[in-house]
């Protein structure tokens, strides 16, 4: 049977995905950015996924404001890069589990979560950044080490779905994902955060100390920090900190207890503060 | 209508329902801006382009002026106007510069030393007459 092994929580600020893209990780103000991500880059290559399921949001690249679903469940058969105003990133095409990805959808419509199925769908800087961090450089040419199941959160227009339903979300993909019956390793990616905004006059809020209680919470007591509301994450986090929403259905697919392996968090990434937390079911 | 409990903090537009229906073909028009194409005709004749989507007269001048934050409190969004700033050579930080009024440097330069801090920046009572 498949199994989910570990859950991965990571920022993907675009600014992350263009310092790899012009090479320039070293320079004085990345290098602590990608410092933190050493230890994730190996532990990746030990743990080698056969699939992640990936949870982030698109950022007006897939959708435009005509249709705007909120849980879409990517079930091509791969992926392209998206041009998100600055040409597509130079990285491999990410190619789906289908199977699986199949599979999972008609579980979890079953199980009451009404997906929206996407058979043709661009993956944006939400999407790419989080392989990239982890997994290093990949050239075009190249193919990702693995297969990757994209979920896309609607974060964009208020209200994102809560922190509750994403964390039942996550719950209902581990009981499809351990119905596969086939035996593959299976990683959950958490994806967004942490605390920023983008817009107006408060842009540029980081709140360092809500952060850390944020990546406690979701190792120590994950369905506490599945009730924070949504104004909590707007005041306290940056409007476009609701994004952490996301980091619950990572949670929810994991055990309840869990061994934190690995946290890294620093400010500033261009206007927002990286976040990233690996997460091992014990059991497993 | 309820009460919206997130119009209070300062400094931000929540980007509700009622924002997206009054800034939906603004938005729209943002993000055709995605395209390479799309940028092209924009750059060859802005009035013509922006023919093609039944904005506000309001929007679509504050479009042409690239009045940012006007931008936004018209309905605007800004994973959709950083595509109109992206095509004018304008990445989310130095956007962040303008809305704020601070100027492209004093913003890094605070993003450098920890961000805007959270203290003071909770609620619009802190603000005084500014939002």
């Amino acid at each position: 049977m498949a199994r989910i092994t570990a859950g991965v929580g990571c920022s993907h600020v675009p600014a992350i995905g263009v310092a790899m893209d012009t090479k320039i990780t070293d320079q004085p103000y990345w290098k602590p950015v990608f410092d933190g991500f050493e230890f994730s880059r190996k532990w990746m290559k030990e743990n080698k996924p056969d699939v992640i399921f990936l949870v982030y949001n698109d950022h007006c690249t897939a959708f435009d404001a005509s249709c705007i679903p909120t849980f879409a469940l990517g079930a091509a058969a791969e992926f392209q890069p998206a041009d998100e105003g600055w040409g597509p990133r130079p990285v491999p095409v990410v190619k789906n589990h289908q199977k699986l990805a199949s599979h999972i959808a008609q579980s979890l419509i079953l199980d009451e979560f009404d997906m929206t199925i996407m058979n043709e769908m661009e993956v944006d800087h939400g999407l790419t950044v989080p392989l990239s961090v982890m997994f290093g450089e990949v050239s075009p040419e190249d193919e990702w080490p693995c297969l990757v199941i994209p979920l896309a959160v609607n974060v964009v227009q208020y209200p994102a779905p809560t922190g509750n339903r994403c964390y039942q979300l996550g719950k209902a993909v581990r009981r499809a994902i351990e119905s596969y019956p086939v035996d593959l390793n299976v990683m959950v990616f958490g994806t967004g955060g942490m605390s920023h905004q983008l817009q107006y006059k408060r842009a540029g809020l980081i709140n360092r100390e809500w952060d850390q209680r944020f990546l406690d919470l979701l190792t120590e007591d994950p369905v506490f920090a599945s009730q924070i509301p949504h104004v909590e994450y707007l005041r306290e986090a940056g409007s476009e900190g609701v994004e952490m929403v996301m980091w619950h259905v990572m949670r929810g697919a994991l055990d309840d207890e869990v061994k934190e392996v690995h946290r890294h968090y620093h400010v500033p990434a261009s206007n927002t503060a990286v976040g990233h937390i690996i997460l091992e079911n014990v059991a497993a | 209508m309820p009460e919206k409990d997130y119009e209070d903090i300062p400094g931000t537009f929540v980007f509700d329902a009622d924002r997206s229906r009054e800034g939906y073909h603004l938005n729209q028009f943002c993000i055709s801006l995605r395209l390479q194409k799309n940028r092209d005709e924009f750059n060859a004749d802005e009035e013509k382009y922006l023919d093609k989507y039944p904005m506000t007269a309001e929007q679509r001048d504050a479009v042409l002026k690239r009045d940012w934050n006007r931008l936004l409190a018209l309905g605007g969004n800004i994973y959709y106007t950083s595509k109109l700033a992206a095509n004018d050579g304008i990445n989310f930080q130095n956007l962040a510069g303008l809305m704020t009024g601070m100027g492209v440097e004093k913003y890094r330069e605070m993003m450098l030393h920890g961000g805007r801090p959270i203290d003071g920046n909770r609620y619009k009572t802190e603000w005084g007459d500014e939002d």
